[in-house]
């Protein structure tokens, strides 16, 4: 399952030369040879562009986003019992980091971050979180010339999650954003659309959009969709708030997020699409969360842009869980969307 | 005996405090070779007794280790999420984004969750989630949750062991998994040797719980002197001395009022002699350990406590040097093998 490769690859941000591997031989050599891509390269930054020629006469240029990296830590320092200080690389949430296992470095050195245990703690210290500037990687090294040789100043650290099938649903790490790559790959093996497609696996969202910055400069496309994994808050909880978006609910559209409003016209797309063919969807809590689209709207003079997500929970943790369902239907939904947009489509009304 | 993979058999066993069933099959099959007669106590401890050579009666040596470890148990169910609380002293700052087993209708796969920090005011992502606040998710639907899962159910930990550098491995119930494959080791080792005490090497149960086990099973066996095996401190970043040990220096010998002044000066000797490298653990008070409560069964008994060394107590991370627990084993065979018959009689306070 392409989902199960993507998700154990590691690729932190700045890193997503393992990521990159699977992608390009997902897209080179197990594509529907009737209708392979017909141009793949890998930009500056380690981007990877993949065109698709479409069908149609006047094609429209649509470019279609997902981002390789993922959430890690990167070692700053060693102390001299052979202990790695670490820093995060993108939004780590430091309540979830205490009795995580990582890999470390190409070689995958498996390492620990453990605390101060319980029994020694006073009720105040039991209260207080940890900061990641605080916490340590065990390796098992015995000296400070050790931990460096085994993982010098750099070295990235990423969750060591297996890929876990539960029935209807999956969990492992890293679903922001290898979901999205997962939908791509997949509208990429099928049949050509009208359309020319411009996927990009981009690099480095979790740092600042950065790879989708110079990838929507490059392909300077009519409008864009990127392709994500979102939150799905649909725990319990005290007060009767929004889950932002919910397991079995179907793709989740955003309309607006902290790093962009989307483009009315293409979010009516989705949603006539959808509701003609009675497939579920779901509309994001406005406000929350920020993807490449942030990037993408306002490259050159501006890209009409939307955000559409596989809803998961518990994303950016070491362990997260979505629906096969949610996963099937976010692809039907975007192969029939991109069926189905014309340059009318995109014209004023 | 190979030690790594002993303990990442012994690690990955399922033995929560209260439902010990797993494991202690698991420990019934691997003692088997080296036990002349085996039994169960009454609350589910496991008690091996490997006889010793000599006229009966001969004096009886217990050896205690507990195989239980701690976990959750289900208290509610609500909207196919499962509300927790702790069996034993889980620590719930280590439980968030943690694999775990939910012991229902069949095992389930799930993941210990709660709210993500986009969605919590500031002051909120800075405090240690609170019990109610945390969930088990085991990602089917609700409904089918409801027919699977009850309130009481147990929950394990899920964590494969890990090999670190240097022979340092990592994996969750090493407390006290680490001194029941020590303890392992040692009955293996006195199959070569002969030995004049009979030996009750006990996996007791329910410690996490107030050393339930240790109080029944040493009631059951009446040793005339103990032995417990417990995990202690081991050094890291912001935990180190007096209150932890650094790992690789040898398994700690208790030197306190719970243990008996003479017991300690033997195995002191003993290691000495062994060249098995030791430290000299004090401990003013409570140990915390099965040897609190094996000192005041019925008249008392002699006791003493051996401890490995473990960072990250009660963390799915405890981190030890496999050599530790080689150490305490052969410290606890060779002490073993060198008890006289008459040894009880230096232990007396008075020469009156």
């Amino acid at each position: 399952m392409i989902l199960r490769e993507l998700s154990e690859a590691v690729g932190v941000s700045g890193d997503e030369g393992d990521v990159r591997t699977v992608v390009l031989d997902a897209i080179r050599e197990h594509a529907d040879k009737l209708h392979p891509v017909d141009e793949v390269q890998v930009d500056t930054m380690g981007n990877v562009l993949a065109f698709k020629r479409g069908e149609g006469r006047q094609r429209l240029r649509v470019m279609l986003d997902a981002h390789m990296d993922e959430i890690g830590l990167m070692v700053v320092g060693h102390d001299s019992d052979g202990f790695l200080r670490v820093r995060a690389v993108g939004g780590i949430d430091p309540r979830l980091i205490p009795g995580t296992l990582f890999h470390v470095g190409p070689d995958r050195i498996p390492g620990v971050i453990g605390i101060k245990p319980i029994h020694l703690l006073t009720d105040q210290e039991s209260q207080k979180v940890s900061k990641i500037e605080d916490l340590v990687v065990d390796i098992g090294a015995k000296s400070k010339d050790e931990a460096d040789k085994l993982a010098p100043l750099g070295t990235y650290a990423a969750f060591a999650t297996p890929f876990r099938e539960l029935g209807p649903t999956v969990s492992g790490k890293a679903f922001d954003d290898r979901v999205g790559c997962a939908v791509l790959v997949e509208l990429l093996q099928g049949e050509r659309f009208r359309c020319d497609l411009h996927a990009a696996f981009t690099v480095q969202e979790e740092v600042g959009l950065r790879g989708a910055r110079i990838a929507a400069y490059a392909i300077e496309p009519d409008c864009a969709f990127a392709l994500e994994g979102t939150i799905a808050d649909d725990i319990p909880k005290d007060k009767d708030v929004s889950p932002t978006t919910e397991l079995g609910k179907g793709p989740a559209i955003t309309v607006m997020d902290r790093s962009f409003i989307a483009d009315r016209r293409l979010v009516r797309l989705l949603t006539d699409t959808a509701e003609e063919l009675g497939i579920a969807y779901q509309i994001k809590q406005p406000g929350i969360g920020g993807t490449d689209a942030g990037a993408i709207h306002v490259a050159r003079g501006g890209v009409p842009s939307v955000t559409v997500a596989v809803p998961c929970r518990y994303i950016h943790s070491p362990v997260a869980l979505l629906s096969l369902d949610d996963f099937n239907n976010t692809v039907r939904l975007m192969r029939e969307s991109l069926s189905r947009l014309t340059r009318r489509t995109l014209s004023r009304d | 005996m190979e030690v790594i993979p002993l303990l990442k058999l012994l690690s990955e066993a399922d033995g929560i405090t209260g439902h010990e069933g797993p494991v202690r099959e698991l420990l019934r099959q691997t003692w088997q070779p080296f036990a002349d007669e085996m039994r169960e106590g009454k609350l589910g401890s496991l008690i091996a007794l490997k006889q010793g050579a000599g006229a009966a009666p001969r004096p009886k040596l217990m050896l205690a280790a507990h195989m239980d470890e701690i976990g959750l148990v289900v208290t509610g169910v609500e909207k196919g999420f499962l509300r927790v609380t702790r069996v034993g002293g889980t620590d719930r700052r280590v439980l968030l984004g943690l694999e775990v087993v939910v012991h229902g209708q069949r095992d389930l796969p799930g993941i210990v969750a709660t709210r993500p920090p986009h969605v919590l005011p500031q002051e909120e992502r800075k405090r240690t989630v609170p019990w109610d606040q945390i969930f088990v998710d085991v990602g089917l639907p609700a409904g089918e949750v409801e027919q699977l899962v009850a309130v009481g159910d147990l929950i394990s930990i899920r964590r494969d062991m890990v090999e670190l550098k240097n022979r340092h491995v990592a994996g969750k119930a090493m407390d006290d998994r680490a001194c029941v494959a020590a303890v392992t080791l040692a009955l293996e080792q006195l199959g070569n040797v002969s030995h004049a005490w009979d030996v009750f090497a006990v996996a007791t149960v329910q410690e996490e719980k107030g050393l339930i086990g240790a109080t029944t099973a040493s009631y059951g066996v009446a040793p005339d002197l103990a032995v417990a095996l417990d995990v202690t401190f081991g050094k890291h970043p912001g935990v180190s001395e007096p209150d932890a040990f650094p790992l690789n220096a040898g398994p700690t010998i208790g030197i306190g009022p719970n243990f008996h002044p003479g017991l300690v000066n033997r195995l002191k000797e003993v290691a000495e002699s062994h060249e098995i490298p030791y430290q000299m653990e004090p401990i003013p008070g409570r140990s915390g350990t099965d040897a609190w409560a094996i000192q005041v069964t019925r008249e008392g008994v002699p006791t003493a406590l051996i401890s490995i060394p473990i960072r990250y107590m009660h963390q799915p991370v405890e981190t030890l040097v496999v050599q530790d627990v080689e150490r305490a084993g052969r410290l606890v065979a060779a002490f073993i093998a060198g008890l006289e018959a008459d040894f009880l009689e230096t232990l007396a306070w008075d020469r009156g």
